[in-house]
């Protein structure tokens, strides 16, 4: 009898244990506009505190950092530029060696606030936020549904797009976070030609990479 | 102050992205190819909100245009974007999400990553060859005036708090009625 009991107190425990998990994932997904407002928030504070978000220069000075230990003219102390550095590579070398500067210095505000963006993901991560989980860290289940399991396949893919996508945002002078956010929320004309180009071109490849039925 | 102001602001705007889900590719293909535009809802009111609480702060005087910073406009944002944009597609990422997807656990973010740093690193060795093909001859425009005068405004016969305004009011009022699908999954 007593067993008996137990058993149901048990059942009962695991049902309300499921009941108070599926309300926790309910409670962890923002409405749209409350997550709006958080995102709101912070591209304005950035732009009136002190400036603008960006994140794909830093590629740029993490490269030209790697690039130093190779070749050591690429960050060069220089009194007669503007900013005290300059660099054999033209790019590095642009607006007075600014980003040769900046890779001299790492501890500088746009670096730093990269690593702190890194930081501030890991923590929603925990509390909560966006966690890949299982099979999901390797890839997203909406890439596995139409192209496989194959790991290869994912990163070699995975791979192109993103030399792609860096070589496109600083051709373009910025990326999501520079452009499209802190750049229309300026009204800056760049903002919605850039838009424009990521939309026009994005749109249709994923309707035709993932809009059809599974292999 | 400048690196406390970057470890606040930097975590904040990294806390947002994982909290709305932009660290998750799946959200990011899915508002791509129509079939859930949370995410795009989400974007264009931070993109609303933030406009509107700027531009009337820079009107009351309550922000300081000195921060403001407005990128050129040139073909090759056009081109970039579009290239972005093929990337941003097929794997889901873009640069700021990538690297906040890493930390969530996502290993093909690692990879996208190290793609990345590469694209960077070939852009630093074209640059010249682009700087003298015309494609970056650029100029600073803005839609509204901001007052700012290294920047064009496209509508100067209107204050630029009201043109900034209502293309707030524009992107808010989409994000309101844009439906969550347009396109049914296939799966």
């Amino acid at each position: 009898m007593f067993s008996n009991i137990n058993k149901l107190a048990f059942a009962n425990i695991k049902i309300l244990e499921k009941q108070l998990k599926e309300s926790k994932k309910m409670s962890n997904k923002l409405p749209w506009y409350i997550g709006g407002l958080l995102l709101g928030l912070s591209i304005l504070l950035a732009v009136t505190l002190v400036k603008p978000v960006g994140v794909s220069t830093q590629f740029v000075i993490a490269d030209a950092i790697i690039w130093n230990q190779v070749d050591d003219s690429i960050i060069q102390k220089d009194e007669t530029a503007k900013t005290g550095y300059s660099s054999s590579n033209k790019y590095l070398n642009k607006s007075g060696g600014k980003y040769a500067k900046n890779a001299a210095k790492p501890l500088n505000y746009s670096f730093v606030f990269v690593i702190a963006m890194i930081a501030g993901a890991f923590l929603s991560s925990r509390l909560g936020g966006d966690k890949a989980e299982g099979q999901e860290k390797q890839m997203p289940n909406v890439w596995r549904e139409r192209f496989g399991d194959s790991l290869v396949k994912r990163y070699v893919t995975v791979f192109l797009a993103g030399f792609i996508v860096l070589y496109g945002a600083r051709l373009a002078g910025g990326c999501t976070s520079g452009h499209m956010m802190s750049g229309i929320m300026q009204t800056a004309l760049s903002g919605y030609v850039f838009t424009l180009g990521v939309f026009g071109a994005g749109i249709p490849v994923a309707m035709l990479m993932f809009n059809r039925k599974g292999n | 102050m400048q690196i406390f102001l970057a470890i606040i602001l930097g975590g904040l705007f990294g806390f947002a992205l994982n909290k709305i889900g932009a660290t998750n590719p799946k959200n990011i293909i899915n508002m791509l190819r129509f079939t859930d535009l949370t995410l795009m809802k989400t974007i264009l009111f931070a993109i609303g909100t933030a406009s509107l609480v700027l531009f009337i702060g820079l009107e009351l005087g309550i922000f300081e245009i000195g921060h403001l910073s407005v990128k050129a406009t040139y073909w090759g944002v056009l081109i970039g974007g579009a290239l972005l944009g093929v990337g941003f597609a097929i794997a889901g990422y873009c640069p700021g999400t990538s690297l906040s997807a890493i930390v969530a656990g996502r290993y093909d973010a690692i990879i996208f990553v190290v793609g990345g740093l590469l694209g960077a690193f070939a852009f630093s060795l074209s640059y010249d060859w682009f700087k003298q093909s015309g494609l970056m001859d650029s100029a600073k425009m803005t839609l509204a005036n901001t007052g700012v005068d290294a920047y064009t405004s496209m509508f100067n016969f209107a204050p630029g708090w009201l043109v900034a305004i209502i293309l707030a009011a524009i992107f808010i009022v989409i994000a309101i009625f844009l439906p969550k699908q347009l396109v049914k999954s296939t799966k």
